[in-house]
């Protein structure tokens, strides 16, 4: 009996041990969206503009073709980190990007985009971070793919990069782009 | 060149951490001398090719190598020099090889000065240890070379992480290291003891002050990284509860209860089994700790790059050793005599309750901190889990523990009295409820939080006051030979009374300050006022100034309160180019009861700037008792008897009766 006893701690290690490793088996990142949310359609949502020159966001302005919805604060660090890169997605037309400006001041975030560039199509605001809790937001920055019905096709937690943009979110938009034009 | 030698010595290292694995092993269980010999040599000449090493990539950091890619990804020729040397553990790669520098260091002090070391335990200790060498040596060379090379070489570096440039962090993740792997030295005597078959007192002896110089350096690293995070993050906050600090603390909690059990096997021979399969967790816990770091399996905002494979074979070097070790221990630990049997009141009983709270304690760290991995993994839910969790379960265990703090060092080896102890303990009652009605009475209409707190921080330093002041027999004898009783005590019984006086000034901090913070966030322009805590404070000027590598905006605000002039002090906003990450440096103007902390947010002289201004209460406390804390480690450390190359003495049994006086 007391044999069995001192087994206790090696059990239960191989136990915890199992569910380390299985995270890293499945490829499972903890920054992927929950299966819950791709492949489904984008929660309501009625933003009103951030600039005078581009309107704001409801749930007509996201469907058509494939887009990107990029949640940004003024506030935050990693946002400014990713913007240089969302202006070149702009400059080089890669993608048209959607933004929705999280819990900010409003003139702090004009005062953002004059000073850094303007890389939306158009900026909704979400005064009071309510569109990001029904879209799961962990936290700014975050991206999304958007098909052209409206449905959530990818998340990327974190900011973008050249990198994360041709190991993550480019082959998403490529196998979008084929079956738009099956 | 440089950078190939490095490698090259790295290569060295792990041929000769090898037969430190093998050969002393096979000549302590052939009883052969010359083979068991090998270990010290071997241990030397590990340490001295990871030290060359090092050197080589701290030599390609300062000179600006970019031609290596880990200098080109982490450094920038215009980087301070101090932060051109820390961007050396700034990163994975180079992080990985200070840890095997700190293991080899361990190894290499148990074979200089473990002189006295019977020579089949030394030569398993090092084998062990050597094998943990092996271990991640294979996993820098294989995964994580530094000294790769880049061609073409860029011009200049990517900058390491701003944040990670400051004073503060350069000296965190050393210290941190010298915790996380001195732990392995525990880890190392336990499982040379088990495959010995023997624990006595005197290898709790040799343990002890291993363990006491890896839990120093962890009190110390981990107080360091809470500091950085108070003023470095412009959050105004100092802990929260983070997968990565909690990976820190956990061997800390479990560490501390080692500390604490060993010092029963050293003076009465028991808790064996339980001391070892301690030492096996603790230094499970810290491997735990680097995996969850690197391997991405939780998400925190200081992880490292993550990487699948890096995190699968940090895992599998997880599974080997303390697999093995838990293997080994559930072979041989059975059959280990048992010691010495004491009452329930005792020291000896008052110490398994310490163990067995901090194990508690330990454990709901753990599950909070594991739990959305494990939800994940069963059913695909995400959560996270936050302070409220641990507010709710970690602190109801550490109230019974600081009660029993007290009260512990008062109790007797192997039968207490437990009236008798609390007789003497009177003034810590008084003094309890004083400052409970106290604190009660200025904060009337807040909640009752605080005024438990306090009063269990007037219980632990009056009753380890009280207890101090008995064992030199103050007010009881002559001033005069209460002093010269004080001068004979052990340096330990200093360390012991320091660390808990430590904690009780902590806890003061920690209360006051999740109960009275006080935040104030106002857009200010220039000339603009705010007031915060009875305290007014004045934006004068706000200024860009040039960094040696970034822009500044730098704030001038004048303090003052009733109208009368305090401190002028300058938060400041920095922006990096090359990283393209601004960071916030707050200013604090600290006095002995609170912090007054400013940070400068977004903005411009037409818009006006966002200010941050928070009034800690007690902050200052933390850090104090912390570092208090770290001193008693240290005064223990000095400790005659604990000396590493002190003498070998054997410990004489008649000693032990009258060890109501010795320390804990």
């Amino acid at each position: 009996m007391r044999k069995i006893l001192y087994l206790g701690p090696l059990i239960l290690f191989v136990i915890i041990a199992i569910y380390f490793a299985a995270p890293i088996l499945d490829g499972k990142d903890p920054r992927i969206l929950p299966s819950a949310m791709i492949e489904k359609p984008i929660p309501n949502l009625d933003l009103p503009p951030l600039v005078r020159t581009k309107p704001g966001i409801d749930n007509q302005s996201l469907t058509g073709n494939v887009r990107l919805v990029n949640f940004f604060s003024s506030w935050c660090g990693p946002c400014r980190t990713e913007h240089e890169f969302l202006m070149k997605i702009k400059e080089t037309k890669l993608v048209p990007i959607y933004g929705i400006n999280y819990k900010d001041k409003k003139n702090a975030a004009q005062q953002w985009l004059s000073d850094l560039g303007d890389p939306y199509e158009k900026i909704g605001r979400d005064i009071d971070g309510r569109t990001a809790i029904d879209w799961g937001v962990y936290g700014v920055p975050e991206t999304y793919i958007i098909d052209r019905n409206g449905f959530i096709q990818y998340r990327h937690v974190g900011p973008l990069s050249q990198r994360v943009f041709d190991d993550k979110l480019a082959p998403v938009l490529t196998a979008l782009r084929k079956q738009e034009n099956d | 060149m440089i950078a190939e030698l490095g490698h090259y010595a790295l290569v060295l290292a792990l041929l000769v951490a090898l037969v430190q694995t093998t050969v002393p092993l096979f000549g302590a269980a052939k009883n052969d001398f010359a083979l068991m010999g090998v270990a010290q040599p071997a241990a030397t000449a590990q340490f001295l090719s990871i030290l060359f090493a090092f050197a080589a990539l701290t030599y390609s950091y300062v000179t600006s190598d970019f031609s290596v890619i880990n200098v080109a990804e982490n450094s920038h020729s215009l980087k301070p020099l101090l932060y051109k040397i820390s961007g050396v553990w700034g990163n994975h790669e180079g992080s990985m090889i200070l840890w095997v520098l700190i293991l080899a260091l361990f190894g290499f002090a148990v074979a200089r000065f473990g002189v006295h070391l019977p020579p089949t335990l030394k030569a398993r200790v090092l084998s062990v240890q050597g094998s943990i060498g092996v271990a991640f040596l294979g996993f820098i060379l294989l995964t994580s070379n530094p000294f790769l090379r880049l061609d073409p070489a860029p011009i200049d570096g990517r900058d390491l992480n701003p944040l990670l440039q400051d004073p503060g962090l350069a000296f965190h993740p050393p210290m941190l290291y010298l915790g996380y792997v001195g732990f392995s030295m525990a880890f190392s005597f336990a499982v040379a003891a088990l495959i010995e078959g023997k624990v006595d007192p005197a290898w709790a002896r040799w343990v002890r002050p291993w363990t006491l110089a890896a839990w120093t350096a962890l009190t110390a690293g981990i107080t360091l990284g809470s500091w950085w995070a108070y003023y470095e993050l412009g959050w105004g906050g100092w802990w929260y509860w983070d997968p990565v600090e909690n990976a820190s603390f956990m061997p800390w909690l479990s560490g501390t209860a080692l500390l604490h059990s060993a010092v029963v096997v050293e003076k009465r021979d028991a808790l064996k089994s339980w001391t070892i399969l301690l030492a096996i967790l603790t230094f499970a816990l810290s491997l735990m700790g680097t995996f969850l770091v690197r391997s991405g399996v939780l998400t925190s905002v200081h992880a490292f790059a993550v990487d699948p494979e890096r995190g699968l074979y940090i895992l599998a070097i997880l599974v080997v050793f303390i697999g093995g070790a838990l293997t080994i221990f559930a072979l041989r630990a059975p059959t280990m005599k048992l010691g010495g049997l004491f009452q329930p009141i005792s020291r000896e009983g008052g110490l398994v309750m310490n163990n067995l709270l901090l194990s508690v304690a330990t454990a709901t760290v753990f599950i909070g901190t594991l739990y959305p991995l494990f939800l994940d993994a069963t059913t695909d839910q995400k959560v996270s889990v936050g302070p409220p969790f641990f507010n709710a379960t970690f602190v109801p265990v550490m109230i019974p523990l600081v009660l029993l703090m007290a009260i512990g060092p008062m109790l007797a080896w192997k039968r207490g009295d437990l009236p008798a102890a609390m007789s003497r303990l009177w003034f810590a009652v008084l003094v309890s409820l004083g400052l409970g009605v106290f604190i009660f009475w200025v904060n009337a209409d807040e909640p009752f939080t605080p005024v438990i707190g306090f009063a269990l921080a007037g219980w632990l330093a009056a009753g380890t006051l009280k207890e101090f002041g008995d064992r030199v027999g103050l007010f009881r004898e002559k001033l005069s030979q209460s002093l010269a009783r004080a001068r004979r005590l052990p340096r330990s019984t200093y360390g012991m009374t320091l660390a808990h006086l430590g904690l009780a000034i902590f806890i003061c901090g920690a209360v006051a300050d999740s109960a009275w913070r006080t935040e104030v966030v106002i857009n200010a322009k220039e000339s603009d006022k705010a007031s915060i805590a009875g305290f007014d404070a004045l934006l004068e000027k706000v200024e860009r100034q040039q960094g040696p590598n970034y822009q500044l905006e730098r704030a001038t605000i004048v303090i003052k309160k009733d109208g009368e002039y305090i401190t002028t002090i300058f938060p400041e906003r920095r922006f990096y180019p090359v990283q393209q990450m601004p960071t916030t440096e707050a200013a604090i103007h600290t006095t002995f009861l609170a912090d007054i902390y400013v940070s400068l947010g977004e903005g411009g002289k037409n818009q006006g700037w966002t200010l941050r201004l928070w009034y800690n209460p007690l902050i200052p406390w933390i850090w104090a008792g912390c570092l208090i804390m770290v001193f008693g480690g240290l005064i223990s450390l000095s400790d005659r008897r604990l000396r590493v190359g002190a003498p070998f003495k054997k410990i004489e049994p008649k000693k032990s009766k009258h060890s109501g006086l010795e320390n804990a």
